[in-house]
């Protein structure tokens, strides 16, 4: 039988992330629920699967890999550079129910540079490019979001909901809100140009230089531009309303995109702040890809479960069986060999022995 | 093409108005007959019809590229989509109703009748209230009539079945209009086509406006 797809996308990726001189990171099922209880908000969704172990200490089953690769992660050794393919347990929302979902993904933990920045959004194009030529890497700075929301003074306490008006690209809510809460509204409405904005770094990076007032803005443009020279363009666009949680991303974060799945596969970013909360000076940036979504890509061609079945009765020598049946896979089928015919499969072929 | 879900009903032929008087028209969806799909190539559009609850859904999962739904409904089921525009139509309002002669006393746990639990709690949660929530899936106003609750959260659009029922508007929580949505992934994919398709509808509805 072939490998499904996702088999040979994660063997593809593995390689990939190995000849960068990535490392493969392995962790256990589960992890005291401890470290991830207090960067609950770290995580894509809150709800995390505990139980008891043996000596009575409160375990988790992993809701995610990068906390505990930050974690582990040493200080001041120049940077680390993991990889990794694990299982995850999260809910969805939907249903309430758990959910085991393959990541596979990458972290970079350390002084991060623009290297350091352009080599993780590289293998992010890669990645996808892996799995379809056709793919979208979106990319967005929350520097230059952050930026322009301080240009215009606004409270931290209503930053969530104004973030998430851009999440839902709902200008209109978005202005409304603005001028509730009494914002500068020149600042609103660069805010509300910047949500609606969608396409090429080409067209959109002179549209917000238009928009740029402040150092924090400009550093954050100047370090957009420079990535985004390092990747090939064709299949990059800027994207402002990709906001994660500013408590734990800050800068580049970036999202990507394929035909035919109906969200993200990939998703990532530099989270310096998550870092900072842990009490490290220094900087990380990664991503993951989704893997459960690729069965949706899946080509539906196969519809034998083999090529051949291969019958026999009393009367024929175990011997013959099997000696007819490696006859058949030397020639590259695949035979399955049985009594009777066996319900519910599908064969392109079958015959008896002899 | 453009997958667009349309809510059944009065609300859905009045937005599949709209988008035909914006470049999008499909004639035989107004033939009479059983068929869910229609779609017109020239146009490069294709609708369907769907229950208004589960429009979101649609939109969400990509099975349509952009759909109208209620911001009721998406207040109620909070659905990774893009909110693009508020077609103004559909106007209505979330509220609190109850009987006339009810006394809101904050000394015991409020019971709420409503088919918008998640709204109604947010509602009451943000005032620090504890709430018993009843889920109903219709004739939410008999509730308070039979004392199975104290109030209702519910849509009010003219206030004439709370009327006729003794009932009466309590607490407005939110204006409701049906608003454009668009999956997240066919925005990008399709993004000439589908700000193509806002940018008319916009215009159009601008120009009715304007009459």
């Amino acid at each position: 039988m072939e490998q499904t797809q996702s088999e040979r996308v994660v063997r593809q990726l593995r390689e990939l992330y190995r000849r960068y001189g990535y490392l493969q990171y392995k962790m256990s099922k589960f992890e005291p629920y401890d470290l991830y209880v207090r960067n609950k908000s770290f995580l894509v969704s809150e709800d995390i699967l505990t139980f008891t172990d043996a000596d009575g200490r409160l375990m988790a089953l992993k809701p995610d890999v990068t906390l505990s690769i930050v974690k582990n992660a040493k200080e001041g050794t120049g940077l680390e550079k993991v990889y990794y393919s694990e299982n995850v347990y999260r809910t969805s929302p939907m249903t309430r129910g758990f959910r085991e979902i393959m990541q596979t993904g990458l972290e970079c933990v350390g002084e991060i540079d623009l290297v350091a920045m352009g080599e993780v959004l590289l293998l992010a194009a890669k990645s996808l490019e892996i799995i379809s030529g056709n793919y979208l890497l979106d990319v967005s700075h929350l520097g230059f979001v952050a930026g322009l929301l301080d240009s215009g003074e606004a409270p931290e306490e209503c930053r969530a909901e104004l973030l998430k008006r851009m999440g839902e690209k709902n200008v209109a809510a978005l202005g409304g809100l603005c001028r509730e809460l009494g914002l500068d509204p020149e600042m609103a409405e660069d805010l509300c140009r910047l949500t609606a904005l969608y396409g090429p770094p080409a067209g959109v990076l002179p549209q917000l230089e238009e928009m740029t007032r402040g150092e924090r803005m400009t550093s954050a443009l100047q370090e957009l531009r420079a990535v985004c020279a390092l990747v090939p363009e064709e299949h990059l666009r800027l994207d402002f309303s990709v906001v994660n949680n500013m408590d734990y991303y800050n800068g580049l974060v970036f999202q990507g995109y394929l035909p035919g799945l109906p969200s993200g596969v990939l998703a990532g970013g530099r989270y310096d702040s998550l870092l900072r909360q842990m009490g490290r000076g220094d900087g990380a940036i990664g991503f993951a890809v989704y893997m459960n979504l690729l069965e949706r890509l899946e080509r539906r061609e196969e519809t034998f479960d083999a090529d051949i079945l291969l019958l026999y009765d009393d009367r024929t020598p175990a011997g013959a069986v099997l000696r007819e049946a490696e006859d058949c896979r030397r020639a590259g089928q695949s035979v399955r060999v049985e009594r009777y015919m066996p319900e519910g499969l599908s064969f392109r072929a079958v015959r008896k022995v002899g | 093409m453009i997958n667009v879900a349309l809510p059944k009903g009065r609300l859905g032929e009045k937005v599949y108005q709209i988008l035909e008087e914006a470049g999008y028209p499909c004639p035989s969806i107004r033939e009479e007959n059983r068929k869910l799909v229609f779609e017109n190539l020239e146009a490069g559009v294709r609708y369907f019809w769907v229950k208004p609850s589960d429009v979101a859904i649609y939109v969400e999962r990509a099975a349509a590229d952009v759909g109208i739904a209620g911001k009721d409904i998406l207040l109620e089921y909070q659905p990774e989509v893009y909110e693009l525009l508020d077609l103004g139509v559909g106007k209505c309002r979330m509220c609190v109703a109850g009987k006339k002669d009810f006394r809101d006393r904050r000394d015991r746990t409020l019971r709420v009748a409503t088919k918008f639990p998640k709204i109604a709690k947010s509602y009451y949660s943000a005032q620090s209230r504890d709430i018993d929530i009843i889920k109903l899936h219709g004739s939410i106003e008999l509730a308070p009539l039979l004392e199975l609750s104290d109030v209702i959260v519910d849509l009010v659009e003219t206030g004439k079945t709370l009327l006729e029922n003794q009932l009466e508007v309590k607490a407005t929580i939110v204006p409701v209009s049906a608003r454009l949505i668009a999956n997240k992934v066919s925005y990008k994919f399709k993004y000439e086509e589908i700000t193509r398709l806002c940018r008319q509808v916009d215009g159009s509805l601008k120009k009715e406006a304007a009459r």
